[in-house]
């Protein structure tokens, strides 16, 4: 297999290429988290993303694997990246190496790394601390625009750390709009109560809307980059507004908007990033569609019905593990197998 | 006879740089002749040619040098006048770079024809049979590429209805110009050669498709088309998307229907043909000219002065560089064909044969490192064949060859837009190409078994038989003998003199055991003594017998 044969034309793509697009798309969306919830976000990424190329160059050298094309490809960062999105602001450094840690070894690389795993690793990693920690994954601030105060750069720092306890903070957090949505439902309050606190902007929650904005924009970039298709984001939105929709219209009063479901948590970087990871999502036009509808009506269900506030991660996992019945299934027709009546 | 702009489309494609300026900048120009012609014995798909003619023999251009008696075959010709020096291994374009049965051909300059009987060809008032046997005897052969026997093709599809004759002038591999200019300057000849094939086929309508990155090839055929005024003709401009030029591809492009994968074209009524493949049956049949010569495209990074060159098979490749003005790169790279589906070449000692479009010559052919598929599904957006080549390489590179089978391996058509898209950049085509092999040879040595343990089982089976029919045959010599025993002692027993007969036996029987019972007694050899023996004999016992009492 080593001589060389034809097509001599070099492709001009490169998974490369694609890494640091994905990362680039995430730019915006992350400068917003920033201005809305402060410098707790750098503090994740830093740690986040340093703590990943640490266990992506550990265990390359451990499957004895070159460095350099291996770390150069860049999905370490985009793993650790999307990771540290997921997680709450100021984040004990324990927990956001034990996520990493398990997405990098667990969810990658002991299915033999980048290409060969069959689950999203960031979701991997964040699923585990959301399960293993349940408090310390709650804990979450409130966007600096609405908040008493902030945590300066240091102080952030040393909340990572462990330097500063964290009940001295207790008036800056809150639960995100998801989770006040879930406790007042819980408690027979009508969403138009709800909407009373303050964490709520004008159809999402405060900051969280204009982030989601900003995701929505970092996705036009890769569909115009061609780093990603339509189908699969088209689908997820589409799927999920389809289930809140007939949920919303059937009981208004109860019921969020798709709209606020829309903009809410992580409905939109999940739809464009997360989603659209092509390893583990589906490979054929049909496969995309069904898949991303799935995670979409998931999500909604998780919602509507489940444990936690919000069922991105549980989503997309669960549509992970469909992913080879559906390609399976969804085969095109093979040019000349089977054509269609003639004209 | 107009640019009809309704076309049907094909999946995927890719829309590649064309590169096809750089040799079009030169006229056609004819190629001088080289020291030395290198001309392969057999240089089509099929049976192999056997050598005609011998070392030593002086031959003319034209005249015949190797041909099979096969239906699938196609004769080879003196490209010039000269003498045959050698026949001989010499390298030859292939995959494996491995040699072939070439005659070594030193021109004496004068480039005589070799006068055919009268009858060879004839210009007027040809049958189809006979245009048949004319395309045959000049060794014409698909020159898209394909290099399958023309004559075959046309014999095969003669016997089922063909509505359609799809004239091949797609030309969509980057670089190549080859057909482009032929049909710029040879029009009318191309045009001929499709009224010989409406001839022979009698078609109901005739496509001519040429993408429309050649509008001045467009003209000069449609001006030709016009001359001629073929009825129920028309050329058809198709969008410049690679690889329009697969047969398959264009006839879908043309008509809208789907080859099925298990069929030819002409099974559907649909008969494709190359524009060089009707020059070259124009030649033939109007000229009296058996395919000798070919118009190759010399381009790339890597020459000087590229362009077109009608070209003496047998040319060798570097001839045809030094024609384009040498090397403009330290380290050439030379591709026969064009950079989606070219062979790559070991040297330009590589002669020019019937197949070769395109001498490309690149100044780099490496690959960059492959990196581990990440399903991104690019591959299957632009293959043509509709396939999942994700998939078709993962089952390859696992060797799990059934499953690559399922998933229509035999429709990939190696066009290479796959691997041309991959952000891994994985050579996906030979891992095809590797697959395929390696599914061929498991089927010819599970044939080669089968083969093998039916003839064992044949062989086991008529020694069987062989030995039951022996049996048979000695149970009846059995029963004949018996029977005639008994009949012969029925008769004896009639006739009262068998008695004595019975007798005698009785006696002889006796006589014989007698002698029998005689011989197991076995002779001492104290019998048969003279009287003096025995009283020697006598005087040692009596002796013997003292001495014993003696002692006691």
């Amino acid at each position: 297999m080593s001589s060389v044969s034809s097509p001599y034309i070099s492709p001009s793509a490169s998974v490369n290429r694609m890494m640091l697009n994905v990362i680039m798309a995430l730019v915006p969306g992350t400068l917003a988290y920033i201005w809305y919830f402060g410098y707790g976000l750098i503090i994740n990424l830093i740690v986040a993303i340093s703590c990943a190329l640490l266990f992506e160059t550990s265990i390359l050298l451990l499957r004895k694997r070159p460095l350099k094309p291996y770390l150069s490809d860049y999905s370490a960062i985009v793993t650790a990246w999307l990771f540290a999105l997921c997680i709450p602001m100021h984040s004990p450094w324990w927990l956001i190496v034990t996520g990493i840690g398990f997405a990098m070894i667990a969810g990658k690389h002991l299915y033999g790394g980048l290409g060969f795993n069959p689950f999203n690793p960031a979701m991997v990693g964040y699923v585990v601390i959301l399960i293993s920690f349940p408090k310390d994954m709650t804990t979450w601030f409130l966007p600096m625009q609405v908040s008493s105060g902030s945590l300066s750069f240091i102080d952030s720092l040393y909340f990572t750390l462990g330097l500063l306890e964290p009940q001295q903070w207790d008036a800056l957090t809150s639960a995100t709009p998801l989770d006040q949505y879930k406790t007042g439902l819980g408690m027979n309050l009508m969403i138009s109560e709800i909407r009373q606190s303050p964490v709520f902007g004008d159809f999402a929650g405060v900051g969280w809307e204009w982030i989601a904005n900003w995701w929505f924009l970092g996705g036009v970039f890769l569909l115009y980059s061609k780093t990603i298709r339509w189908h699969i984001p088209f689908a997820v939105i589409s799927g999920m507004l389809l289930i809140s929709l007939i949920f919303y219209v059937v009981d208004p009063d109860s019921v969020a908007s798709p709209g606020f479901h829309l903009f809410s948590g992580g409905m939109m970087l999940g739809a464009f990033f997360i989603a659209t990871d092509p390893v583990t999502a589906a490979t054929t036009t049909r496969g995309r569609l069904l898949y991303g509808f799935m995670i979409g009506a998931l999500v909604i269900i998780i919602r509507r019905w489940g444990g936690y506030p919000d069922g991105v991660a549980f989503a997309v996992l669960l549509a992970n593990m469909a992913v080879p019945l559906i390609d399976y299934y969804t085969q095109p027709r093979v040019f000349g197998v089977n054509p269609p009546e003639d004209h | 006879m107009s640019t009809n702009p309704s076309v049907f489309r094909f999946h995927g494609g890719l829309h590649l740089d064309g590169r096809k300026t750089e040799s079009l900048t030169r006229p056609l120009q004819h190629a001088s002749l080289p020291s030395e012609l290198i001309i392969r014995v057999s240089q089509h798909i099929g049976e192999p040619n056997i050598a005609a003619v011998k070392v030593g023999d002086y031959v003319s251009r034209g005249q015949l040098l190797a041909e099979s008696s096969e239906l699938v075959s196609a004769p080879v010709h003196a490209p010039t006048s000269g003498t045959i020096s050698a026949i001989e291994e010499r390298p030859v374009a292939h995959p494996s770079g491995k040699s072939a049965l070439c005659f070594i051909l030193i021109p004496d300059g004068k480039d005589t024809r070799y006068e055919y009987d009268q009858g060879w060809c004839n210009t007027h008032d040809l049958q189809p049979s006979d245009l048949l046997r004319l395309i045959r005897a000049a060794g014409i052969v698909g020159l898209g590429g394909a290099t399958f026997p023309t004559e075959a093709k046309l014999t095969r599809a003669n016997q089922q209805k063909i509505n359609t004759l799809i004239i091949n002038g797609a030309e969509c591999e980057p670089y190549i110009t080859c057909d482009d200019i032929l049909m710029q300057t040879h029009a009318a000849e191309v045009i001929r050669g499709v009224q010989l094939l409406q001839t022979i086929l009698q078609p109901q309508q005739t496509l001519i498709g040429i993408e429309d990155n050649k509008p001045l090839a467009i003209k000069a055929m449609q001006q030709a088309l016009q001359q001629s005024a073929l009825p129920h003709t028309s050329i058809k401009s198709i969008p410049t998307l690679y690889p329009s030029g697969g047969e398959k591809q264009l006839i879908k492009l043309l008509t809208g229907h789907e080859v099925h994968s298990t069929q030819l074209s002409f099974e559907i009524g649909v008969f494709c043909q190359n524009v060089g493949t009707c020059f070259a049956i124009t030649e033939a049949v109007d000229h009296c000219q058996p395919l000798t010569s070919r118009i190759v495209t010399v381009t790339g990074p890597g020459v000087k002065n590229p362009g077109n060159w009608v070209t003496r098979l047998g040319t060798p490749v570097s001839h045809l560089i030094e024609l384009a003005g040498g090397y403009s790169v330290q380290q050439p790279k030379l591709v026969m064909g064009g950079p989606m589906m070219g062979l790559n070449l070991s040297s330009d000692q590589i002669p020019v044969v019937k197949a070769t479009n395109t001498i490309l010559v690149l100044d780099h052919l490496d690959q960059p490192t492959a990196q581990e598929c990440v399903r991104c599904g690019q591959c299957a957006e632009v293959c043509p064949a509709q396939l999942l080549p994700q998939q078709l390489y993962w089952y390859s590179k696992t060797r799990q060859f059934e499953l690559a089978e399922q998933y229509h391996l035999f429709d990939c058509i190696e066009c290479g837009c796959c691997a041309a898209v991959c952000p891994s950049h994985i050579p996906l085509v030979q891992h095809y190409r590797f697959a395929k092999s390696e599914i061929w040879e498991q089927r010819r040595k599970t044939y080669n078994a089968d083969r093998s343990r039916k003839r064992h089982e044949f062989r086991e089976a008529r020694l069987l038989k062989q030995k039951q029919q022996d049996e048979e045959k000695r149970r009846l010599k059995r029963e004949a003998l018996a029977a005639k025993a008994a009949e012969q002692q029925k008769a004896q027993a009639a006739d009262s003199s068998a008695t004595p007969t019975i007798d005698a036996v009785q006696a002889a029987l006796d006589r014989v055991k007698a002698r029998k019972k005689a011989q197991l007694v076995e002779p001492k050899n104290t019998s048969n003594l003279t009287p003096d023996q025995q009283r020697q004999i006598d005087e040692a016992n009596s002796r013997r017998k003292n001495i014993n009492q003696d002692k006691s």
